[in-house]
């Protein structure tokens, strides 16, 4: 039989904030253990909730930039289990009410674009961290990230492959980042996914039953636990069992998910609406608000890109897939007042190939924007060629010189003094007489060896189109 | 409508709540009578009323997001049961 | 000493006629020697002398508030920092808050001297103080009757003279209940009004701390210093504190009281019906107009309050669970051993009923048909009271059906007891505010009237029940053997 699989992605993303969802502690990454964890986060009898606006705001711009309903009203709710990372033995979160409603992900799979629904994205506060190495046979817990604003973001079951799946998780992840409402550090924690996973009798339009696996914590890992999933599920049905909804634990080592039995006994979350805090209202001057600061989101800068700039397709999207390496880019753009073009290949070639060589990210490039526009600056001037320039990126990389320093400094200046180009080439000629009388006899192929020798004779620093212009006429006689 | 004792078991177990042996039968029967006394709720038609949460119609006061809650780790630790290397301490987790 | 109002004590402090350490003294001997109304959970002599000092300091240097020096006792829900905040339970019996509530700080702002922390039915959910883990109190009236509860231990320690006064709180009448009962004035905020920060909760859209005292002037202080907007609650309403003194003296002719029938039905015990009647008529004498009103849903009140409570607590009492603060089991085997064990040892008979309760009306398949309707009810109850308050200024009536009743009488029959709270929870539904003053005695137990206003007019509750004790003197008497 044909198997189709039906995916969808319950995401939670931490929230770039200063303070915790509900309380005034930290959510520092890597403090000692529950030195970030305050009175409110602890659970003590007595303490109470209040809100952070600032997860609210960076919730609602996720809203807007998935064109999503932005909830005029909503709700925080209790989610009740006993857990000992779960210090009030309830999570709260969003139920009836989230903050953000049903918007929309454009994902490319295969050159082909495909739509995946979003159905919600609602606010909560995560839970603390289980450790699990001994204390005498004993767990210890570390309510540090306790109360870490999470921004949930639940996918309709619209993906039919772990493909797509990855796809709409880097796309996501990609978004999050580039709004600036996210970290993204998942090493950290900062973006985490379960994945719902059923299969169905191709042509069947009813959903099979699905497993839920837990924590995935990289791309990498979500391809292969849905394809284990998959498997797992498609072989159980074909030797004649049934598929139970249960929550699965993928096991990165061993390459398999199994069920967390631990977690599955009767769960029933009694949700209700949190008494102590009051339903959240989004009005129209606030959303405006936050309209009027929206980052522009990755399209509509890939296609001004395109318009303005005239770059190609692929540079663009290479361009504009992280906001750090698409203001880079302006910024240099604007610094050198170069051609734009010049400036992407510099930055999607040179530059990009240097970063992944280091390891390192655009934020932390040694070369600041302004230091490669100065390099750029001295391309378009002619004042060096281009086969110097890279020997000044070189220095550029390794000093904290500028590229006027390094040039001035190591004579790389290019000679555009016709004079001094002339005396050259006419030494040349003189010196190769056996050369000339082969170019004239219409051998073309030996001017490049005059070239060559006019350049070595320079130390390349003579401008190539100058030298080309003045070698031809000499030869020519 | 009247629970049954284990129905009150599987209560207690949901809300973690240790209730002995002997007692089931009378939470069983009290919270019966509290059930009885609910369905008097029934009598009346509902159906176009908003549910009421809180007393006053208010709305969500927000917190400006500044770190104001310094360390007080070990403050809070000393009122706790069990704990070391500044983690509380639980019986084993198993996941 | 112990029988001057508020406003006697400040100026017999700040004119030297006694200092706060004599005065802290004093009601420390007197506490010692009636021990026996298990009135406190905590004396806290140590930081009442403490107190007492800094405060006489401060009235020396003329910086003295209302408060300054004058010795009050908080009820034990209320987290006291470095101090035992038990609630009146085992599973805190070892808990020593790490932190001050709103109210306690604002308390300790004004200069007041802490007596200690007075005996409370567990986690507040009771009618009688019989649920306490430290035993029950006894009514001074007659020590064989309840105080009333769950600020039972507040009640009898004002009615004793055991305190200046004292702070409650009122999730269902556990303020104006056992006022009522130990013959004091007990005034329960508008929701919102005083801060929940650090009051141990029960049930959060209910609960309401407030002042507990001998007359109205005296609460009208006490309001003074609790009220306020306290950034740390969601639930505290930003608005300003009027001066609750200053309008006591204001007339009341015009007045418009409404008293519902549904109230004055012949289900009202005839001499409480026939007490009341009484004061009524004292507000007649004072101009005021008296009409009938009706609130057709008030008789759902207990079935409504009886879901929403319980809910809410079932979910308030999960972070007592033996892992960060309070009781564990000794020796748990694992995980939900230590959760089933120390909630089990620790939690008394009353809370775990209201969890299982409060756990059921929450499940799935029940949630609709309990939380929900309770819910939709609330808000046909509190439309009745804003459709009443058109009408009239005050809606009149009993605060209990019968005097303070036996000890024991009512502990085993939990629906017995949930039926004495009938006059006072729709008010928590609807979160008004509503003071119990005393308004005579039935075979000589206190008997209690109660004032509803509208939504933050504690001012103008706090004239109606002033005027009223201008002209009566019930809330000046003493009991026997507490003189």
């Amino acid at each position: 039989m044909e198997w189709e699989t039906v995916i969808g992605l319950e995401i939670h993303t931490q929230l770039a904030t200063q303070s915790k969802i509900f309380s005034g502690a930290s959510t520092a990454y890597g403090a000692e253990p529950n030195t970030q964890a305050c009175a409110v986060d602890l659970g003590l009898p007595g303490v109470l909730p209040v809100l952070n606006e600032e997860t609210v705001r960076l919730a609602v711009i996720f809203g807007m930039a998935i064109e999503a309903h932005i909830a005029p009203y909503s709700v925080f709710a209790r989610k009740n289990y006993f857990y000992p990372d779960l210090p009030k033995g309830y999570q709260i979160s969003q139920m009836d009410h989230p903050i953000v409603g049903q918007g929309h992900l454009d994902i490319e799979v295969e050159g082909v674009t495909k739509r995946i629904g979003i159905t919600r994205a609602h606010l909560e506060e995560d839970a603390g961290k289980s450790l699990h190495e001994s204390f005498h046979g004993l767990t210890g817990i570390d309510l540090n990230r306790a109360g870490t604003p999470l921004l949930e973001i639940v996918s309709e079951p619209d993906m039919r492959s772990a493909k797509e799946a990855v796809a709409y998780m880097r796309k996501l992840y990609e978004l999050v980042r580039y709004l600036g409402i996210c970290d993204g550090n998942m090493q950290e924690g900062s973006f985490r996914c379960d994945a719902n996973v059923s299969v169905r009798p191709k042509g069947q339009s009813t959903f099979g039953t699905r497993a839920e696996i837990k924590n995935i914590n990289s791309f990498k890992f979500v391809e292969k636990a849905i394809n284990h999933e998959v498997e797992r599920q498609i072989e159980l049905i074909e030797n004649g069992g049934k598929v139970v909804q249960e929550t699965r634990l993928y096991d990165s080592v061993k390459d398999e998910t199994r069920s967390m039995r631990s977690k599955e006994e009767a769960n029933d979350y009694r949700y209700f609406p949190d008494p102590d805090l009051l339903p959240v209202l989004i009005d129209e001057a606030f959303k405006a608000q936050i309209k009027a600061h929206l980052p522009e989101l990755p399209q509509a800068k890939k296609l001004r890109f395109k318009t303005d700039y005239q770059l190609d397709e692929e540079s663009a999207t290479i361009l504009t897939t992280s906001r750090p390496l698409a203001d880079y880019f302006e910024a240099t753009l604007k610094a050198s007042q170069s051609e734009p073009r010049l400036c992407a290949n510099w930055i999607t070639g040179d530059l990009s190939a240097a970063l992944n060589k280091a390891g390192l990210e655009i934020t932390d490039s040694p070369i600041s924007d302004e230091r490669l526009a100065g390099l750029l600056k001295r391309i378009s001037d002619n004042t060096i060629s281009g086969k110097i320039a890279k020997q000044v990126f070189e220095v550029l990389w390794q000093s904290p010189a500028t590229a006027d320093e390094i040039i001035a400094e190591q004579g790389l200046k290019q000679i555009t003094d016709t004079g001094a180009i002339e005396a050259i080439i006419d030494k040349i000629i003189a010196d190769n007489q056996g050369q000339v009388e082969q170019y004239r006899s219409g051998k073309d192929k030996v001017f490049a060896f005059f070239v060559g020798q006019v350049m070595k004779e320079m130390k390349g620093k003579a401008n190539p189109a100058e030298v080309n212009k003045l070698l031809k006429n000499k030869l020519q006689g | 409508m009247s629970l049954t004792a284990n129905d009150v078991t599987q209560i207690a177990h949901l809300a973690r709540l240790g209730i002995d042996k002997q007692d089931i039968d009378s939470y069983a029967k009290d919270l019966s009578g509290i059930l009885d006394l609910m369905t008097q709720m029934s009598e009346l038609n509902t159906d176009h009323v908003d549910p009421m949460a809180h007393p006053m119609d208010q709305v969500q006061r927000l917190r400006v997001d500044t770190i104001s809650e310094p360390n007080n780790r070990e403050k809070f630790m000393s009122i706790a049961p069990q704990t070391e290397a500044g983690l509380y301490l639980v019986p084993k987790v198993i996941e | 000493m112990h029988t001057k109002s508020l406003t006697e004590l400040a100026h017999g402090l700040r004119s030297g006629e006694f200092s706060s350490v004599e005065l802290t003294q004093h009601f420390l001997k007197r506490i010692k020697q009636h021990q026996d109304l298990n009135a406190y959970i905590t004396v806290t002599e140590e930081t009442a002398l403490q107190n007492a000092i800094v405060a006489d300091a401060r009235i020396a240097n003329g910086q003295s508030t209302a408060l300054t020096g004058i010795p009050i006792a908080q009820k034990d829900i209320f987290c006291t920092l470095d101090i035992k905040t038990s609630c009146g339970s085992k599973i805190l019996d070892n808990f020593i808050a790490p932190y001050n509530a709103t109210v306690v700080e604002k308390f300790n702002l004004a200069g007041a001297v802490l007596l200690g922390k007075l005996n409370m039915d567990e986690f507040a959910m009771g009618s009688s103080n019989e649920t306490s883990y430290y035993g029950a109190v006894k009514n001074p009236w007659n020590i064989n009757t309840v105080p009333g509860g769950s600020s039972g231990g507040s009640g009898a320690a004002v009615a004793a003279r055991l305190a200046a006064c004292a702070t409650g709180t009122d999730t269902g009448g556990s303020i104006r209940q056992p006022a009522a009962h130990c013959g004091i004035t007990g005034l329960k905020p508008t929701y919102g009004r005083v801060s929940r920060y650090g009051m141990i909760a029960y049930a959060s859209s209910l609960d309401q701390g407030g002042p507990m005292a001998r007359s109205a002037e005296d609460v009208a202080i006490l309001l003074q210093t609790m009220a306020g907007f306290d950034p740390k609650d969601s639930t505290s309403v930003d608005l300003s504190v009027p001066d609750y003194s200053a309008g006591l003296n204001n007339p009341l002719a015009g007045l418009k009281i409404g008293l519902p029938k549904e109230f004055f039905s012949n289900d009202l015990n005839s001499d409480m019906a026939a007490t009341l009647e009484t004061a009524i008529n004292e507000y007649r004498k004072l101009g005021a107009e008296v009409k009938e009103v009706s609130m057709p849903n008030l008789r759902l009140a207990i079935p409504a309050y009886y879901v929403i409570a319980p809910a809410e607590c079932s979910a308030n009492l999960s972070r007592f669970d033996g892992v960060r603060f309070g009781y564990r089991c000794e020796n748990p085997v694992d995980l939900t051993d230590l959760y089933t064990r120390s909630r089990g040892e620790g939690f008394g008979k009353e809370v775990k009923r209201r969890i299982l309760m409060g756990t059921y009306a929450l499940s799935t398949g029940y949630y609709d048909a309990y939380y929900v309707k309770a819910q939709k009810i609330r808000r046909l109850i509190s439309d009745d009271f804003k459709m009443a308050l058109t009408e009239v200024d005050v809606i009149m009536g009993p605060v209990t059906p019968t005097p303070a009743f036996g000890i024991g009488e009512k502990i085993a029959d939990p629906i017995e007891m949930y039926l004495s709270d009938i006059y006072t929870i729709a008010i928590n539904l609807a979160g008004l505010p509503a003071l119990s003053i005393p308004a005579g005695f039935i075979n000589g137990l206190p008997v209690g009237l109660q004032i509803i206003g509208n939504y933050f007019s504690e001012d103008r509750l706090l004239n109606i029940a002033h005027q009223y004790q201008q002209v009566t003197d019930w809330h000046q008497h003493t009991p026997k053997g507490f003189e």
